[in-house]
């Protein structure tokens, strides 16, 4: 009954909406940094490693190295932008102040994550699609399981879009919002095979790097253009979907606390 | 049910050990302009964001409009409308952007002629699509208010809403509390200066050191503000009042060289001419008098400084 005096119904769409509008602004209000930056820092990608080096190199699995390359970088970026996103977009209101409204609205937590997290995941998952869209001005592409591309897309911009949203919570200052990326997030990435397969690495550090989630991302993301995977598609979209349900878990334990955001 | 908000047994401790709230109790009626007045420190904010769901409570229960405000979260939030203290707003948004998004923030469909009038109510209208970085203090202050009014809340929140606002701004902010009142909406203001809750309040609150000290009715305040006294500086010491005086409300101080008449400033007949009349029958010479009147500022600090 108590529901219904509100005229809100079980879920606020109204809120989700607003949110979701609002973050998609600050987007376009600054399209330079959010697509242009992150397209031309690809582009550059391409040159060095895909024209440069890549002239050089053999094929791996069949595929030339240019093209190789294409899936990680995208994850690259989708990775990266997705965390800046969206530890952004909640640790800036509450840096100034604003935070105090959403708190003092009918807001669920799940909700304000679903409003926050799709708009940071929509942008990334934008941004993805674009460099894959410069990509093809670079090198041959061929995607041979389009609807599996698109599912790692989402799944990874969603997760790794929630996992910034908890750094954004966690941050109590912009050091602390840098630091997570930049120690963790970005040598892992690297380390994920973007440039290279883990077969050609030595059979210690391939082992080593099993233990690396990026891995399975990369690899999964491969294989939906290529066909050619380091490690099981399956186990894959296994891995992404265990990370997923951690970064869920991880947010509904704070807001169920008021960890961070409430004294 | 007159009561719009009831707080009881609402305690607060924040992490560092502090104690910001001790066991409060207190009833807001629907419809009513309460003042809650307090030195620094006293815990007012702490109050309200309890109540607007900002902060958790340590123990005890807070209904808005009927919900448990932790229980039924929606239903107590979609109620309450809250203007904070500090001028915390978004910089790059517009105005209108701003204010339309805090209504979808609390759950209301699209409105614009809403919208248009709380801004035209505040004057913001010409401004509407100006970034609010760009406003000054005041105008912002003015947003803040318009996003508390934009879904239409039956409790409105004014934390010191008269902080660093010129007189202009002042009035009409009154002038806008006063019709939301005529609306039915229900006026929760902060604020340390005694005139403000004198003038506007239905009901005064006192709160100091976390604790409710006093609510009253502000007739019953203004009832109390209107008694004077007049002391009468004595030629020479009495040790009782005469017999001939008993029918005044007289007493005795300083050693019996002061003699104090409390009177009604309202009432008919304040009594002095007969007071003056009876001491001259009664040889009682004085050297000088003076009058004073108790301010809601005088009950306020005695109030305060009887607790500490
Ligand atoms: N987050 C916090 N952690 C610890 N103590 C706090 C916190 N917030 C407020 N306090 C303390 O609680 C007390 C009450 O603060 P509150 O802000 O409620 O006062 P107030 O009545 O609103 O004061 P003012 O008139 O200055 O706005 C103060 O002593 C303050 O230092
Ligand atoms: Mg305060």
């Amino acid at each position: 009954m108590s529901q219904r005096s509100t005229g809100m119904g079980l879920i606020n769409w109204h809120a989700i909406v607003a949110i979701y509008r609002f973050e998609m602004a600050r987007t376009w209000r600054t399209p330079m940094q959010s697509i242009l930056s992150p397209v031309i820092s690809t582009s550059l990608y391409f040159v060095v490693f895909g024209a440069a080096i890549g002239s050089r190199m053999q094929s791996i699995d069949g595929v030339p190295y240019g093209a190789f390359i294409v899936p990680g970088l995208i994850m690259l970026s989708l990775l990266t932008q997705s965390i800046a996103n969206a530890s952004f977009a909640i640790y800036f209101p509450k840096f100034t102040g604003t935070i105090y409204e959403l708190l003092s609205a009918p807001v669920a937590w799940w909700e304000a994550v679903a409003a926050y997290v799709g708009a940071a995941a929509t942008k990334s998952i934008i941004l993805g699609l674009i460099i894959l869209a410069t990509a093809t001005l670079f090198v041959p592409l061929r995607i041979e399981h389009p609807v599996f591309m698109l599912l790692f897309l989402v799944l990874t911009a969603t997760t790794f879009s929630l996992f910034g949203f908890i750094i954004g919570i966690w941050a109590d200052g912009f050091e602390k919002l840098q630091v997570v990326p930049l120690l963790i997030v970005t040598p892992l990435a690297f380390l994920g095979g973007s440039f290279y397969s883990i077969e050609m690495l030595p059979p210690f550090w391939r082992v080593v790097t099993l233990f690396n989630p990026v891995v399975y991302l990369i690899s999964g993301f491969r294989w939906s253009f290529y066909g050619v995977a380091d490690v099981g598609v399956a186990v894959s979209l296994g891995m992404t979907m265990v990370f997923l349900a951690a970064c869920i878990g991880a947010v509904a334990w704070i807001f169920r606390t008021g960890y961070r955001l409430k004294n | 049910m007159t009561a719009i908000i009831s707080v009881s047994n609402l305690s607060k401790t924040y992490a560092s050990g502090f104690k910001a709230l001790k066991s409060i109790d207190l009833e807001i009626r629907r419809g009513e302009i309460f003042a809650l007045l307090g030195p620094n420190g006293a815990g007012k904010t702490t109050l309200i964001s309890i109540i607007c769901g900002l902060v958790n409570p340590s123990s005890g229960t807070v209904l808005a409009d009927g919900h448990d405000i932790s229980r039924d979260y929606r239903a107590a939030r979609s109620a309450i409308g809250l203007v904070p203290q500090e001028l915390t707003t978004d910089a790059f948004e517009t105005v209108w952007s701003t204010v339309s998004f805090s209504r979808g923030l609390f759950g209301k469909a699209r409105n614009p002629a809403h919208i248009e009038q709380v801004l035209r109510d505040l004057s913001l209208w010409d401004k509407r699509d100006t970034e609010i970085r760009r406003l000054s203090g005041g105008m912002k202050r003015r947003v803040l208010i318009a996003k508390a009014l934009s879904h239409e809340p039956r409790i409105l929140f004014l934390d010191e809403p008269t902080a660093g606002v010129d007189v202009e701004l002042r009035q009409d902010m009154w002038r806008m509390v006063r019709k939301l009142r005529e609306d039915g909406v229900t006026i929760i203001l902060t604020t340390h200066y005694i005139e403000e809750a004198e003038e506007m309040a239905d009901r005064v609150g006192v709160i100091s050191k976390g604790e409710i000290i006093l609510v009253e009715e502000k007739s019953e305040l203004m009832r109390k503000l209107g008694r004077k006294q007049l002391t009468l500086a004595l030629q020479e010491q009495l040790s009782a009042i005469p017999e001939a005086l008993a029918a005044f409300d007289l007493s005795l101080a300083a050693n019996g060289s002061e003699l104090i008449y409390s009177y009604d400033t309202k009432a008919e007949r304040t009594g002095i001419t007969a007071l003056l009349q009876a001491l001259a029958e009664a040889g009682i010479r004085f050297r000088d008098l003076q009058t004073s009147q108790s301010s809601l500022e005088d009950i306020f600090v005695s109030l305060v400084r009887s607790r500490s």
